[in-house]
């Protein structure tokens, strides 16, 4: 079977946008969940303490690569295909893949509640493309 | 879950939708900017609605990062995508954009989504191991 051309393009370029953005929200959360809880730091260090305890943390750097690298991803797709196509695919796409790394990786109690609410959200960003 | 907690969720879906809706606002009215003048990126990021909406999406990102120190990124996410909903409806009533029944049945999908994921609990505490990932309460919303 021989897949077209455009077809195996737009789908790296959707994959392209989805890793990088599970990757930074994966990445994001785990420095938060590493850092503790902010209004904790924030009560006991100021505003200035909370923002140091969280920008000084690696993980939190990364993370932050991975969206900006997920954002150029996605402008890069959109000068390609159309923006109804590639704006709700990724979007609704990221919400089932961060549920997925979540609980890998993260060790996330993922329950039929999380697993029902994402697959909802997902099939409603969808339908906003129409 | 307090009632402080939902506020920061609440200001999470409100500064998202509206930061995007004013950047969409403010770019419609200064016309279509060329990549060969990239200038004009930099005139936009003083315009009025623009920086209005760079300055909310700062909220929306310092509010996120608060949410994610207490709470599952499988809880924040579905939590805060009642956005969409609050950017259809600007999109509607305030942009005056046309809003397909089925954009609207996506509307009814998500804040479905979003009703189920908040009746839940909102952390998985990892102290008691993997093998028993029980989600539960913190220690502060337990005295509260």
């Amino acid at each position: 079977m021989i897949v077209p051309h455009a077809i195996l393009a737009t789908t790296a370029m959707i994959a392209a946008v989805v890793v990088t953005a599970t990757a930074g929200d994966i990445l994001t959360a785990s420095a938060m969940r590493q850092v503790g809880d902010l209004d904790v730091i924030r009560a006991r260090s100021g505003i200035v303490g909370a923002a140091m305890a969280v920008v000084t943390n690696r993980r939190f750097g990364l993370g932050v690569f991975c969206l900006a690298l997920s954002f150029f991803s996605l402008l890069f797709a959109f000068s390609h295909r159309d923006l109804s196509l590639i704006g709700p695919a990724a979007t609704s796409l990221t919400f089932v893949t961060n549920a997925l790394a979540a609980k890998w990786f993260l060790h996330e109690h993922v329950d039929h509640r999380r697993w029902t609410a994402a697959i909802f959200v997902c099939i409603g960003v969808a339908l906003l493309a129409f | 879950m307090t009632f402080r907690r939902y506020l920061v969720l609440a200001v999470i879906t409100i500064t998202a939708s509206c930061g995007d809706t004013f950047l969409s606002r403010g770019m419609k009215s200064l016309g279509p900017v060329s990549l060969a003048h990239p200038a004009a990126l930099i005139h936009a990021i003083f315009s009025p609605w623009v920086a209005a909406g760079i300055v909310l999406l700062i909220g929306f990102f310092a509010s996120y990062l608060t949410a994610l120190s207490w709470a599952d990124l499988t809880y924040v996410l579905p939590a805060s995508s009642l956005g969409y909903v609050i950017m259809t409806l600007l999109a509607r009533f305030w942009l005056h954009e046309r809003v397909s029944p089925m954009r609207w049945l996506g509307v009814v999908f998500i804040t479905a989504g979003v009703g189920f994921v908040t009746r839940g609990p909102s952390y998985t505490d990892h102290s008691a191991g993997h093998a028993q990932a029980a989600a539960v309460e913190t220690p502060e919303e337990v005295r509260s």
